[in-house]
């Protein structure tokens, strides 16, 4: 087994990183002609670019990414939502499949109600637009909410879906990701908490290999 | 630092030019990092060096409030420094003394310099620096945990800024002054670097030094620097490390 | 994001919570009476004249003892000085602020210092250097460093073991350091009402949903010497005798593995 193959090799801020003739790409600074990573994370080439996963950090929006939103204020026709980075996300009566005919929008989403959204624009200042309007977007119901490290995401859901759909089969609890970290659940109680101890255990192995197998085994023993 | 001028009769520095821990002129107190060890904080380190203990928490970038504090084009850096009731000798009453609120504003512009503040406009990146137990250098210890907290949340940063504290005792310039030589010495000399450019982003100096001293002194801290350097790196790489060794372990 | 953003609870989680209470379950698993894993470590300042670091779960909490002479009240000549106080720090959480002790710090610490002081743990009497003129003055300080939960049982243990292993400093008067004299040893349980379940010892995701909170400090004989009930909603008398009960068990095991130490 390959402990750190120069495939994941991690850096740290300030530390050079040689371009092989690729373009910079995400946690590379330029400086004097020559590259650095901004980041702790794992080097990457993708496309041509050399890019530079973080291995911990906030959740940074980006259009069409899956978010799952808190409402935390509510303005005459748009709602303030906690989407667990530095800025609120806003979501806007017209972005959803929903009609306000007495400008009460508590009415349909009150203070800590729960969204499946969509980033849909981010603005220049950093205003960043939610919406429901697509399918699969909805007000949450029911069920219950974790929260995981946003850059820890994309290892719950490994290559293709196959480590959420793993612990989905093997639990029967439906799992909804955002790719800001929130994890809504819902399920029987004590399957609900198997799947809690699994994303713990991701989360805190996400870098090693072999992973999902051992997550298959974790769940396999729990049945 | 307490300027006690007459007080002779300690010797900070005997005949083998040995201090009174033991130490060389330009050796360093035993320092120990370790990165990731709050639960709630987005980034957190604790270091111990000498008889220091200082916890360092990060929070953010997060939306800045009281909204005048914000500024619009980019992420405020509040550092808070605060010594914990117990950390002296002299209990402290809680709560920021001015010598706290200079150290914060310090701290706070020293980190600035290696942070790229201008990716988060209208947040603050809140550091919060908690001296649990004081032995002298509690600045620098303080910093050089902070570089570990704010790479441990993520926050985009320039390099880590390191540091070290020199100092005269008895007439010879020493690196890294521990509590006696701070109370009875002739200068200190905080400072803190970006270890890549050598950029100087923290310098304070008390006592009496001759232009001569002080470079020889700067020269100490520099090299002293490089070497904490290190340490901070390990300390966040070890984070990692930790996690492949119990596979590797599991699997053999 | 923001402070307030932060105290605001997930409504769907909330429900969960009270759902799964209704069957007598918890949202980490835990019965009804489980504390969670902790570990104390005692003389983590050794400079200080007593310490020790809590971890309750998640929380981690470090109290520090500082004794120092000083002038007794004008009223107790006679007796030496217990000063308890408490801080919130930022760091520990996303909803604390820097800041003088606001209302919830001063009650924390008013709680810890509640059960010591009415237990009769430390012999104030035996503190006294000159009468009328010189005591000691014991300061218990407890620094908050990362909350996950039940604060109040943490800072409580800590300030226990850290007075347990805290020294008087009497080299300063030219005598011999000595231990603090200790003779009772009182401990604290603490529980969050959700839905109509009492659960010990809550962990963060229980007190952000708890309607109430009930703390009980008891002695190794059985003697209820603190009680405090927290938070908007209301226990009933019934509720209260449950929580004495396994207030005092609890503290038994807890006791025992404190002076096992």
């Amino acid at each position: 087994m390959n402990k750190l193959d120069s495939e994941r090799r991690i850096v740290l801020p300030g530390e050079e990183i040689d371009l092989n003739g690729m373009k910079q790409g995400n946690g590379i600074y330029h400086e004097n002609g020559k590259y650095y990573a901004y980041q702790m994370g794992v080097v990457q080439t993708y496309n041509n670019y050399v890019n530079i996963i973080p291995l911990s950090g906030k959740y940074y929006p980006v259009r069409n990414d899956r978010v799952i939103a808190k409402v935390i204020d509510i303005a005459p026709s748009f709602w303030i939502m906690d989407i667990r980075g530095p800025y609120p996300g806003f979501l806007h009566i017209n972005d959803t499949p929903w009609k306000s005919f007495d400008q009460d929008l508590s009415k349909i989403l009150g203070v800590g109600d729960t969204v499946f959204a969509k980033v849909n624009e981010i603005t220049e200042s950093r205003q960043i637009w939610l919406s429901i309007k697509d399918a699969g977007l909805r007000k949450l119901e029911g069920g219950h909410i974790i929260m995981v490290q946003p850059t820890k995401v994309s290892r719950i859901i490994g290559k293709g879906g196959s480590m959420v759909n793993t612990i989905k089969e093997l639990t029967g609890v439906k799992i909804q990701l955002g790719q800001n970290g929130v994890v809504w659940l819902d399920g029987q109680a004590d399957k609900i908490l198997v799947v809690r101890k699994v994303l713990r255990y991701i989360e805190k192995e996400a870098h090693t290999s072999g992973l999902t197998d051992r997550v298959r085994k974790m769940l396999e023993e729990s049945r | 630092m307490i300027e006690l001028g007459m007080q002779s009769s300690i010797k900070l520095i005997n005949e083998d030019g040995l201090r009174i821990d033991g130490r060389k002129p330009n050796e360093l107190r035993p320092i120990r990092i370790e990165a990731g060890i709050l639960n709630r904080a987005d980034g957190s380190a604790y270091i111990e060096w000498g008889g220091n203990k200082v916890l360092v928490a990060v929070y953010g970038p997060r939306e800045a409030f009281p909204k005048h504090t914000q500024n619009p084009s980019r992420a405020v850096i509040n550092a808070r420094y605060n010594m914990a009731a117990f950390s002296v000798d002299e209990r402290k009453r809680p709560g920021p003394d001015r010598r706290a609120v200079e150290i914060s504003k310090v701290i706070g512009e020293a980190l600035e310099s290696a942070i790229f503040t201008e990716q988060f406009p209208r947040t603050s990146i809140d550091v919060y620096i908690e001296v649990l137990q004081a032995d002298a250098g509690t600045r620098i210890a303080g910093l050089t945990a902070a570089s570990v907290a704010l790479v441990d949340a993520g926050i985009p940063m320039r390099d880590m800024v390191v540091g070290c504290a020199a100092g005269k005792i008895d007439g010879h310039v020493v690196l890294d002054l521990n509590k006696e030589e701070d109370n009875y010495g002739e200068a200190d000399l905080p400072m803190a670097i970006i270890p890549r450019t050598q950029e100087i982003v923290l310098l304070q100096m008390d006592g009496h030094l001759t232009r001569d001293e002080l470079k020889v002194a700067m020269d100490m801290s520099k090299k002293a620097s490089l070497y904490i350097s290190n340490l901070q790196r390990q300390a966040l790489l070890a984070k990692y490390r930790e996690g492949e060794e119990k596979e590797a372990e599991k699997n053999e | 994001m923001s402070k307030s953003s932060d105290e605001i609870v997930y409504g769907l989680k909330r429900e969960y919570l009270e759902k799964i209470s209704q069957q007598g379950n918890r949202i980490d698993g835990r019965k009804f009476d489980e504390i969670r894993k902790f570990t104390v470590t005692t003389n983590f300042v050794p400079r200080a004249e007593g310490s020790a670091e809590v971890r309750l779960g998640d929380t981690r909490v470090l109290v520090g003892v500082k004794i120092e002479q000083g002038e007794p009240f004008p009223d107790t000549p006679n007796s030496g000085i217990l000063t308890t106080n408490a801080e919130l720090l930022p760091m520990a959480s996303p909803t604390f602020e820097s800041g003088p002790p606001n209302e919830d710090s001063i009650e924390l610490a008013r709680v810890v210092d509640r059960g010591i002081r009415e237990s009769k743990m430390i012999d104030l009497d035996k503190l006294v250097i000159e009468e009328g003129k010189t005591v000691w003055v014991v300061f218990v300080d407890i620094h908050v460093l990362d909350y996950g939960g039940n604060l109040i049982d943490a800072s409580a243990l800590g300030a226990v073991a850290a007075l347990m292993s805290s020294k008087v400093p009497a080299s300063k008067i030219g005598q011999a350091d000595y231990p603090l004299p200790v003779s009772h040893v009182p401990i604290t349980v603490t529980f969050a009402k959700i839905g109509s379940s009492l659960f010990a010892d809550p962990c963060l995701e229980e007190e952000e949903v708890a309607s109430a909170r009930l703390s009980v400090t008891t002695d190794e004989n059985e003697n209820i010497v603190a009680m405090q009930k927290g938070l908007g909603g209301s226990v009933t008398e019934e509720e209260v005798f449950s929580a004495i009960d396994t207030s005092i068990r609890l503290g038994k095991d807890i006791r025992q593995r404190l002076m096992g130490k």
